[in-house]
């Protein structure tokens, strides 16, 4: 099993695997998401408090959930490169930050359009919205230090020690930032505290979640295959595929 | 006894060498050659354990290098590891009791003056000119008899002709007495020995 | 043990032969906290607010100005190269250099903030818990920031990626650090505040260390 495992690890194996992973995963993606628009626009009522325009949630809090969802697994990958020396998990780690680094500016951005029209004000120092902009530098930090360092081993260590060093701390982050949120404003002007959640809600938000996520593994497999014929440009395998196209 | 076998590195994502294997043995010399660039520095740094080998392993005395090793190695690099704010003194002093040797006030002020650098001893090393730092950072070796293994890098760079003959006579010191000593070097500085071997790197 | 004595020892010993690098960031510290009221204006009510803010803020930012110089000149001049193939255990030498860098900033800065907190008409008690909270916060600058160095060592632009890496991580110790300083002018405890920036040290003192040893061996890879 594990021998297995190693196998698809290699860079190799794993190209044409996600070559032909990517369409399943952006289909999916379409339909979840087409699936969760159609809930959130159709289906789930109206706020009696807060309009229509709170059904910007249903692209907010997925894409928030999606955000930190990433960067664990971006880490994941990272911790594993580090301690197992395998190739393709640094690879995977680059390829996944810009994706969560989309996802996490997307959090701000509809949390910044839900703020108007509710509040009167793009931005609250609320603590959902806090924590994804530290988050955002979390993502921004990685990928400034892995483009710094031009040798791509290194870049690939180096970068899976910073982003250790951030999944310890994001559960600190985001529990010092809730507990500054509730000292210093209550919780009058917050996101956090959303519409009552009805199960339609919750069904609308869970397939926008689902279509981020199959969304995610479309983008960042596409993004590690580029990555491989860079780093594998000399190796035997990539020209014979050059030769082939 | 240290040992490579099928030794292979990478800068950068290119292969400096590969399948490179070494023994050498008590009172052997090995001489690493090569082009500017051929991994001479990269080579010598993997067997010291810094540079991580992209295939193959280095041995010492049957095992794979660890901290046991460490303790039987001196590396000396490019950069003297000389810091200015210090004394002559007060580097070699810190610099050795550092690497764990036994010292004194006198083997350390015979150290110096195996390399010509005693009157200097209380100079900040600000002041010493290029050479008179490479002196400085040498005059380790004068105390490292008992460390069996020496990987220098580069050692006569910057000295001149004295400094040469005094390196060239510690280096034969530590080989006689059954030292073992890899260097890198683009002069061809003879070092009496009983077996000498060299590595020609190409890229 | 004895390497840890010999490598603080061998920092103090030379930070005292350039007084200059300490003094720079102390001066920095005071000179930007005291810039905020020419910003904001003289009104004594809300510069008391933003005291502890300032001067933390300000010990936040002498933090990273003072953290590339951390391992730069001994990988420069070949010394860390030598202390990662002595047969001393480098997590040994890594705490010295940390415990050498606060003493050298983060001490010096605890002790220079009630200046600040004077300027900004804060009561003595909340001057005796801003020197409270930043002699407990100031280890977790310097713990958390030699990971940083270590990961931006011989990096091309390192002062301000050093920045971007290590500022997102110091929120924690700013929101307590800070926050303990304006509960206890509010008529608030502080000490959940404190508990907490101990917390946040203990284990700041565990992965800070950790991480700054691995990019120092990849740095020197």
């Amino acid at each position: 099993m594990t021998s297995r495992l190693f196998q698809f690890a290699a860079p190799q194996a794993f190209f044409p695997i996600a070559g032909k992973l990517i369409p399943w995963f952006a289909v999916l993606a379409g339909v979840l998401a087409l699936a969760g628009l159609y809930v959130a626009f159709f289906i789930a009522p109206t706020d009696h408090q807060q309009g229509e325009a709170y059904r910007i949630i249903f692209i907010h809090v997925p894409a928030a959930w999606v955000s930190m969802f990433l960067y664990l697994v971006m880490a994941g990958w990272a911790g594993l490169g580090l301690a197992l020396n395998t190739r393709l998990s640094g690879m995977m780690a680059s390829a996944i930050a810009p994706t969560g680094a989309m996802f996490t500016f997307l959090a701000l951005w509809s949390g910044a359009l839900w703020g108007k029209p509710t509040w009167g004000t793009y931005w609250v120092w609320d603590a959902r919205l806090t924590s994804e902009l530290v988050l955002l530098f979390l993502y921004l930090g990685f990928m400034a230090l892995k483009a710094a360092i031009p040798d791509p081993v290194r870049a690939d260590r180096a970068g899976a020690i910073l982003a250790l060093l951030g999944v310890v701390n994001v559960p600190i982050i985001y529990f010092s930032v809730q507990w500054w949120n509730t000292l210093h404003q209550g919780a009058s002007v917050s996101l956090t505290r959303a519409p009552s959640m009805a199960a339609t809600m919750l069904l609308g938000m869970l397939l926008m979640a689902f279509a981020a996520w199959m969304y995610s593994f479309a983008t960042a497999f596409s993004r590690v295959r580029a990555i491989i014929l860079e780093r594998e440009r000399d190796a035997e395998w990539v020209r014979l595929q050059r030769a082939a196209a | 006894m240290l040992e490579t076998s099928a030794l292979a590195c990478e800068r950068g994502g290119l292969r400096l060498f590969s399948d490179v294997n070494l023994t050498l043995a008590p009172g052997g010399l090995l001489r690493v050659r090569g082009a500017n660039g051929s991994g001479k520095t990269t080579l010598l740094r993997t067997l010291a354990g810094l540079t991580r080998p992209a295939a193959g392993e280095v041995r010492w005395r049957g095992n794979p290098i660890g901290d046991d090793y460490r303790r039987e190695m001196l590396f000396l690099g490019h950069a003297a590891a000389v810091k200015d704010e210090l004394t002559v003194l007060e580097n070699l002093e810190f610099s050795s009791r550092f690497s764990c040797l036994e010292i004194s006030e006198s083997k350390i002020k015979s150290a110096l003056e195996s390399l010509g650098i005693a009157r200097l001893a209380d100079l900040p090393a600000r002041y010493l000119s290029q050479g008179q730092r490479k002196r400085a950072a040498l005059a380790r070796l004068a105390l490292s008899a008992g460390v069996p293994l020496w990987l220098l890098d580069e050692p006569f760079a910057a000295l001149d002709d004295e400094g040469i003959a005094q390196l060239r006579k510690i280096c034969a010191a530590h080989l006689a007495g059954g030292g073992m000593l890899v260097l890198t070097s683009h002069q061809d500085v003879e070092i009496a020995c009983a077996a000498a071997w060299s590595v020609e790197l190409r890229g | 043990m004895h390497s840890f004595v010999s490598v603080l020892r061998r920092e103090l010993q030379i930070a005292l032969r350039r007084k200059g690098d300490a003094l720079n960031v102390l001066v920095f510290f005071i000179v930007v906290a005291s810039l905020f009221p020419f910003g904001v204006g003289p009104e004594a009510n809300q510069l008391r607010a933003m005291a502890a803010g300032v001067a933390w803020i300000a010990a936040l930012l002498a933090a990273v100005l003072s953290l590339p110089r951390l391992f730069a000149a001994d990988h420069a001049d070949g010394t860390l190269e030598q202390m990662l193939v002595a047969p001393q255990p480098l997590a040994l030498v890594v705490l010295a250099k940390i415990t050498g860098h606060w003493l050298l900033t983060g001490l010096p800065l605890a002790l220079a903030a009630p200046l600040i907190g004077l300027q900004y008409g804060l009561p003595a008690d909340a001057l005796g818990l801003l020197i409270v909270s930043l002699l407990i916060g100031t280890p977790v600058l310097s713990f958390l920031g030699a990971a940083g160095a270590a990961l931006t060592l011989g990096v091309r632009g390192g002062g301000a990626l050093l920045a971007l890496l290590i500022l997102p991580l110091f929120v924690p110790v700013l929101v307590f650090g800070a926050g303990a300083v304006t509960a206890g002018l509010t008529g608030i405890n502080p000490s959940a505040h404190l508990s907490l920036l101990g917390a946040i040290l203990a284990v700041s003192s565990l992965i800070g260390p950790w991480a700054a040893c691995a990019a120092l061996r990849v740095a020197l890879d």
